[in-house]
């Protein structure tokens, strides 16, 4: 039962360190404020759950992100034969692979190397031997299939989700919350944890639409209608109007500019009209673009398009507004009409500011804790602890006396430690985390119980009151390591397959356990030799 | 000085084994009851498993009116909707199960807009604390994760007390930790409460906490028959247990009344997880008496104990020279 004085450093140390970085949580950010800053003044993450706030698991759109690159793709294929004057008749698109029939079967092999050429390396060509994005093959029967190989769409997805994500964090931003966690999961999920924010209407409608604005020529001669009743000549579109949608525009399928060539997008009033508009700026690039194409076009109208990706099964394109040009446009900044309320003005600045999303997002998960509920946890929490402990308290001093203190102590300490390390190491606490700590009071008793109850069981065999101390403290340690240990394969278990709140839940069991065999074989153990140091007659007396 | 109450009475001897049948049978009965329970009826899967949506509300002034809220919901045409008062009379659950795909609306969407359509028909009165919509892709997702969870737990704490201990301990420590988590199971099937994602964090503490007990048993029981190597099995298994009762006493019930406290005091949202581990504390501590002890007398276990790991080696070089 011997300690030297380096180990009762170590031990003091450590059961320090654990009150100092523990303590921060018990004070007030005011109170904190005056703390030297060689303190530690780390205060836990609190869970959305206690602190309350939204949390959404968005999934990406992956056909959506597919249709699109092989819209692109029709588009692509059709350049480069008209480039290399290939003569084709049929050129269409399936779900997985754009198609197109030769008219002269001898040019299939000039075609093929031709197509061959949109093909690129997946992984930037910096990985040898990598698998091409797309696969060109012919099928035998005059047709050429282009086709998206496995490797392309992954590789597509996960690019898109890393787009997606900085997006949404821009336009989270943009509301002026505090710290969204934004992070992805799997190749094509988002999860975004906003905390201190309930309003999920209104993440959600910043959030679920692409808004991808594109300005497009209007097609001269021809109105949408009788396009509609001969045929759609190739390569334009009929889009609606987004306040009637009964008008429609024929306009040109490739734009003129994209939205992507936006530098700032800011809500305002028509000075005349008083109705909200949304004011924008291009680059340099497309100002230049823009400028030319209106200096050739004036008198006649442009449609501003915004594609808002799928939204209830539908691919949402509509015209916002088709102004004619009164004057070349060559500064690069112009403004947008389009009947928005206010609310809309805002949102789609915002989301024209942030870009557009490559593909819709759809919350296939959502949980709103309000703050009121999350005040009311953390109170629930901390009353069932402060009750939990007094009962357990009582309990363990009456069945242990001073011993049964030096117990609790000793779990006291084991708390702060983990309160402690989870404060530095930045976890999360949550509800459960909360129930995870109160339980490990009643197990870090155990322990102490162990030893306890051997110690009493070797007085009872006639042991001397210091030898069946010594033994009973060297007998539970086998017990005490196993019995933790296989409650921490459970532990870890849920660590790595849990989510939110359940891992947080096992990060206080993993770290209650590894705190509570801390605790019993040191502080324990140092306390009950401090007392037998301290006992005045050479025979110590039966301490249980 | 307090030296405490040293309440256990230590010399009385419990003959466990002599009452192994009817408490077997006991055990037996009770695992059919909520079996049958649970096979005939199933488990209430919370909408992390179903999906669905699940809304708390308070009233802001007043205890909420649930008929009202029951008429103003039912007629927004979701299908299923429950309505549950909770423990203070302004608070209120309301659960919506998970809606049907339509022409134009996906699950995911059409459960977007349930919810909205919800909080739309709530009024200014109410206040919505708590809203969690789960889709089914994600609901399945996560049943799954839990079953392997649950399986995975099982696993590696039968690999690590076979390591420890030898196979018939881990075996018997595995059929107690299935019985307190099909009794666990049952429960909650017979009581109709809610089962998700917290719960199925408290079945795996509760197989830890069901263990731990367990191996501190099977840790006496091997140190006896170190230390007696002629006494029957039988006779060890139950002085062993005998010795390691007050221990086992004390902490469940100091467990129980740290988890007591999280279940009247911490909330609606960890009510079930508290009553899952309140349960699983008294189904592990018998597990270990009556089943897991019992077990190995069953089955019996190696009785040479001598520095473990040279006994091993001797036998199989006894064997080797045999052949």
């Amino acid at each position: 039962m011997h300690f030297s004085r380096w180990k009762i450093s170590v031990i003091a140390a450590v059961c320090l360190a654990g009150v100092l970085t523990a303590l921060p949580n018990f004070l007030s950010k005011e109170t904190l404020a005056w703390v030297p800053d060689f303190l530690p003044k780390k205060q836990l993450n609190l869970g959305l759950d206690l602190r309350g706030g939204a949390h959404l698991l968005l999934q990406m759109d992956t056909k959506e992100l597919k249709k699109d690159w092989l819209d692109n793709l029709r588009g692509e294929v059709r350049k480069i034969l008209r480039d290399a004057k290939i003569r084709y008749t049929g050129l269409g698109q399936t779900a997985d692979a754009v198609r197109v029939k030769l008219v002269d079967p001898a040019q299939t092999n000039e075609a093929l190397s031709q197509l061959r050429k949109l093909a690129q390396p997946v992984g930037g060509g910096m990985i040898a031997g990598a698998d091409n994005d797309i696969a060109v093959s012919e099928s035998g029967d005059g047709f050429i299939t282009v086709a998206p190989t496995e490797a392309g769409i992954h590789q597509r997805s996960t690019n898109a989700a890393a787009a997606a994500i900085e997006v949404v964090r821009r336009r989270i931003d943009a509301i002026g919350t505090t710290e969204p966690d934004i992070v992805r999961q799997g190749t094509d999920r988002i999860l975004v944890q906003v905390p201190g924010f309930d309003d999920t209407k209104k993440l959600k409608d910043l959030i679920g639409q692409t808004a991808r604005l594109s300005f497009h020529d209007v097609h001269q001669q021809m109105s949408a209608e009788e396009a509609r009743q001969t045929r759609v000549p190739p390569g334009y579109v009929i889009y609606p109007d987004q306040d009637d949608p009964n008008h429609e525009y024929l306009v040109q399928e490739t734009p003129v500019v994209y939205g992507e060539d936006l530098t700032d997008a800011q809500p305002g009033f028509d000075s005349r009209t008083n109705e909200p508009i949304i004011t924008f700026r291009f680059n340099q690039r497309a100002a230049r673009i823009f400028g030319e194409y209106s200096s050739r076009h004036v008198g006649r109208p442009f449609a501003i398009v915004l594609d808002n990706g799928v939204i209830n099964g539908k691919r949402d394109v509509k015209v916002l507004s088709a102004p004619v040009i009164r004057e070349p446009i060559l500064g690069g900044t112009g403004q947008i009409s389009g009947s928005f309320t206010v609310d809309q003005a805002n949102n789609l600045a915002i989301q024209l500011r942030s870009g557009a999303l490559p593909a819709t997002l759809s919350v296939i998960e959502e949980r709103t804790v309000g703050p009121s509920l999350g005040a009311d946890s953390i109170e629930a929490g901390i009353l069932a602890g402060i009750i939990g402990s007094i009962a357990v308290s009582g309990f363990i001093i009456f069945a242990y006396g001073l011993f049964g203190l030096f117990a609790i102590l000793a779990v006291a300490i084991n708390l702060c430690l983990i309160v402690g390390l989870m404060s530095t190491i930045g976890s999360t606490l949550t509800l459960p985390g909360i129930a995870g700590l109160v339980l490990t009071v009643g197990m870090a008793v155990d322990s102490n119980v162990l030893i306890y109850e051997r110690i009493r069981e070797e007085m009872r065999n006639g042991k001397q009151p210091i030898s069946a101390i010594d033994s009973g403290f060297q007998r539970a340690l086998g017990t005490i390591v196993d019995s933790n240990l296989t409650t921490m394969i459970a532990g870890l278990v849920m660590f790595w397959l849990g989510a939110g709140p359940v891992r947080g839940f096992a990060v206080t069991l993993c770290l209650g356990i590894l705190a509570t065999m801390f605790t019993a074989f040191t502080v324990t153990r140092l306390m009950v030799s401090l007392w037998i140091a301290s006992q005045k007659t050479r025979k110590i007396p039966a301490p249980l | 000085m307090f030296k405490g109450v040293d309440f256990w009475p230590h010399r009385r001897q419990f003959d466990l084994l002599r009452l192994r049948r009817p408490l077997v049978i006991l055990t037996a009965f009770l695992l059919f009851v909520v079996m049958s329970s649970l096979f005939s009826k199933g488990l209430n899967f919370g909408i992390d498993f179903k999906g669905g949506s699940l809304l708390e509300v308070q009233s802001k002034s007043g205890p909420v009116d649930i008929a009202d809220l029951r008429g103003k919901l039912s007629s927004l045409g979701l299908g299923d909707v429950q309505i549950q008062g909770l423990d203070r009379p302004e608070d209120a659950l309301i659960r919506v199960e998970q809606q049907a795909a339509s022409a134009d609306l996906s699950v995911e969407q059409a459960q977007q807009a349930a919810a909205d359509k919800v909080r739309a028909a709530l009024g200014d009165n109410i206040e919505i604390r708590r809203v969690e919509v789960v889709g089914p892709g994600v609901s399945g997702e996560l049943k799954q994760a839990g079953m392997i969870a649950v399986c995975l737990a099982s696993i590696g704490i039968l690999l690590y007390v076979w390591f420890r201990f030898e196979w018939q301990f881990g075996v018997a420590a595995i059929i107690a930790t299935v019985h307190d988590i099909s009794l666990t199971l049952g429960a909650f099937s017979l009581l109709n409460l809610d089962f998700g994602l917290n719960e199925v964090a408290a079945l795996l503490t509760l197989a830890g906490y069901s263990i731990n007990d367990t191996v501190v048993i099977f840790d006496r029981i091997r140190e006896n028959l170190r230390r007696y190597k002629k006494m029957p099995l039988a006779q060890l298994v139950n002085l062993s247990v005998n010795e390691t009762l007050s221990r086992t006493i004390i902490t469940s019930l100091s467990t129980f009344l740290a988890v007591f406290a999280i279940y009247v005091f911490g909330g609606e949202v960890i009510h079930n997880f508290a009553f899952a581990m309140l349960f699983g504390i008294v189904a592990g501590t018998w597990s270990t008496i009556v089943i897991a002890a019992p077990f190995l007398v069953w089955v019996g276990v190696k009785r040479d104990w001598s520095g473990t790991d040279t006994a091993v080696a001797g036998r199989g070089a006894a064997a080797a020279a045999k052949a």
